[in-house]
């Protein structure tokens, strides 16, 4: 059934730190290795070894520059699905194979059913859809639906793949309907924000804007002294150089 | 967007297609078309077959074509899932139309035509809602795209319905009809380009990465040196350098040009008429195809704002 359920007190999430991210792609990499054989596989590799290569990756990180000057930064940019509160991908299906799930609101693509019309590839304001051409359907980020509860494996690798690998920790996985949860405590802390809040897709996922470089310390200016060659004796000028290492 | 070239002709051929069995079902009980059994199963039958090609078209457009009969199952939520149940209920009153013309069976045409008029009004309001319904283009999430879709539909019914009434000899009632709706088209065409053209971005980089706070936003890296499927069908670029004189295409060879030859048509009758409606009916088909065209290659989609595409905004 598209139509949305009732909003579910639980609400995974991820929570991406834009301040902490050093876009190494082994998120985006190990989404890709975790999900070629999980819920969705397989996902395809076209071209893998020549010109043209392209395949479907649920994660997908970019590099901006924001600002100017002495303010602008690189930022990197890890983009899925944002598992939104109110998403148009699922309403808009014509055959009930895209769903948001009622208990945790992940939201998820029968694959068995879906007619691969692509609709929902449109609907999605954030590019978290992509189309298997080789299956005729579309896939998308499960959040790991097939690792979060999954009682075969330890219980502290019940994350997402992209969380569990993230050398720099600035994956987060958590309830983000619990305002008590790690990550909704981060979110309030880190000032945490929705992407494209005026299409009123209410996404769950948040990410944690970059702090702002402190500036510098100003302090009282230093005594410039001489110049290395202004120093005629050649004993001084080697003292001079010798404790100005 | 990506124009696909089926979605195109499906528009195009099952708009027509509709129109013409709404003017068809409409016009016929007031006696302003011919009656004969001869022209209504020509008709109909066009109007069946236009129809026909054009879902199956869409189909083609589909990744598992052999799973299309799920789509009607969404109704409650999906414009898409509405479209198809509406188009295949309109089959049932078209059809026993088709028949009870070909059966010169009076009783059963007026209601049957007047049912399958409805349910195409309705099939190709559902189109045009499919696209006016996503708030993530915002040259489809616009006032004018469901009407359009309405009115081209009618419009191009109308002008193939007077070049096969010009046939019989009478095709005065459609050709000021479609002449008065090719007008109107062209009016409307013109407001919505204007309307979109000074309209604003439904967003931009700086709110698709939330990094509008530090400043301007511009691409350093994009996370892959080649193409991907997003960037195919939802970042379209190619032959927008020609929209221009698409534009121009659609709106007067495709609705002003054939509103004046219906209107010659009205005037001059005979095997005039005749020469004129057809013409009239090319150039429409002609001018839909590339309106349509422009409908998918001038929308602009969010998702290519993480790529760049507002970067060189003014």
């Amino acid at each position: 059934m598209t139509s949305l359920p009732a909003p579910s007190a639980k609400k995974l999430g991820l929570v991406i730190d834009l301040d902490t991210c050093v876009g190494c792609q082994a998120c985006a990499t190990n989404c890709k290795e975790w999900n070629t054989s999980g819920h969705m596989a397989p996902l395809p590799d076209h071209h893998p070894y020549s010109a043209g290569v392209e395949g479907v990756w649920f994660n997908r990180v970019h590099s901006y520059e924001a600002g100017d000057g002495e303010d602008g930064r690189t930022v990197h940019f890890p983009r899925s699905c944002l598992h939104c509160e109110t998403p148009a991908c699922v309403t808009v299906c014509p055959t009930g194979a895209s769903y948001k799930r009622a208990e945790d609101g992940i939201v998820l693509v029968n694959t068995d059913i879906c007619i691969g019309c692509q609709l929902c590839a449109w609907a999605c304001p954030y590019g978290a859809r992509e189309f298997d051409e080789d299956q005729g359907v579309m896939k998308k980020c499960t959040l790991c639906v097939d690792r979060i509860y999954n009682e075969h494996i330890p219980e502290e690798r019940r994350v997402p793949a992209c969380v569990s690998t993230c050398p720099a920790n600035a994956r987060h996985f958590g309830d983000l309907g619990d305002p008590d949860s790690d990550v909704s405590k981060l979110v309030a802390e880190r000032g945490g924000m929705e992407l494209m809040p005026e299409l009123g897709y209410k996404p769950v996922n948040r990410y944690l804007p970059p702090r702002r470089a402190p500036k510098p310390d100003a302090g009282p200016p230093k005594d410039a002294g001489p110049l290395p060659s202004q120093i005629t004796n050649p004993l001084l000028r080697w003292v001079d150089k010798v404790l100005s290492r | 967007m990506n124009p696909a070239p089926s979605i195109i002709f499906f528009t195009v051929a099952s708009g027509a297609g509709y129109g013409l069995l709404f003017w068809m079902g409409l016009l016929r009980p007031l006696g302003l078309v011919p009656q004969t059994a001869g022209f209504g199963v020509l008709t109909v039958g066009i109007a069946l077959a236009l129809t026909m090609l054009g879902l199956l078209s869409s189909t083609a457009h589909l990744g598992r074509p052999e799973r299309a009969w799920r789509a009607l199952s969404q109704w409650r939520s999906s414009w898409l899932s509405r479209e198809g149940i509406c188009a295949i209920a309109t089959f049932a009153p078209a059809g026993l139309f088709f028949l009870a013309l070909a059966g010169q069976s009076e009783w059963l045409a007026l209601p049957t035509g007047l049912l399958a008029a409805a349910g195409a009004a309705v099939t190709v309001w559902c189109t045009g809602m499919i696209y006016a319904s996503l708030p993530t283009i915002r040259q489809w999430h616009h006032p004018l795209v469901a009407p359009g879709y309405l009115l081209f539909g009618a419009f191009s019914g109308a002008a193939l319905l007077a070049t096969l009434a010009a046939f019989w000899g009478a095709a005065m009632a459609p050709a000021a009809i479609a002449a008065v709706l090719g007008a109107v088209a062209f009016v409307l065409k013109r407001a919505y380009w204007a309307s979109v053209d000074a309209g604003p971005p439904l967003a931009t980089m700086e709110t698709a990465t939330g990094l509008g706070f530090i400043g301007k936003v511009r691409v350093l890296d994009p996370p892959h040196t080649e193409t991907n499927y997003l960037l195919r069908e939802m970042a379209f670029r190619i032959g927008r350098v020609h929209a221009a004189k698409l534009r121009r295409i659609a709106s007067v060879a495709g609705f002003a040009v054939p509103a004046a030859l219906l209107l010659l048509a009205l005037l001059t009758g005979g095997a005039f008429a005749g020469v004129f409606a057809v013409a009239a009916a090319a150039l429409v088909t002609v001018g839909l195809l590339a309106e349509r065209w422009l409908m998918f290659a001038e929308a602009t989609h969010t998702v290519a704002l993480y790529y760049g595409a507002g970067e060189h905004a003014p």
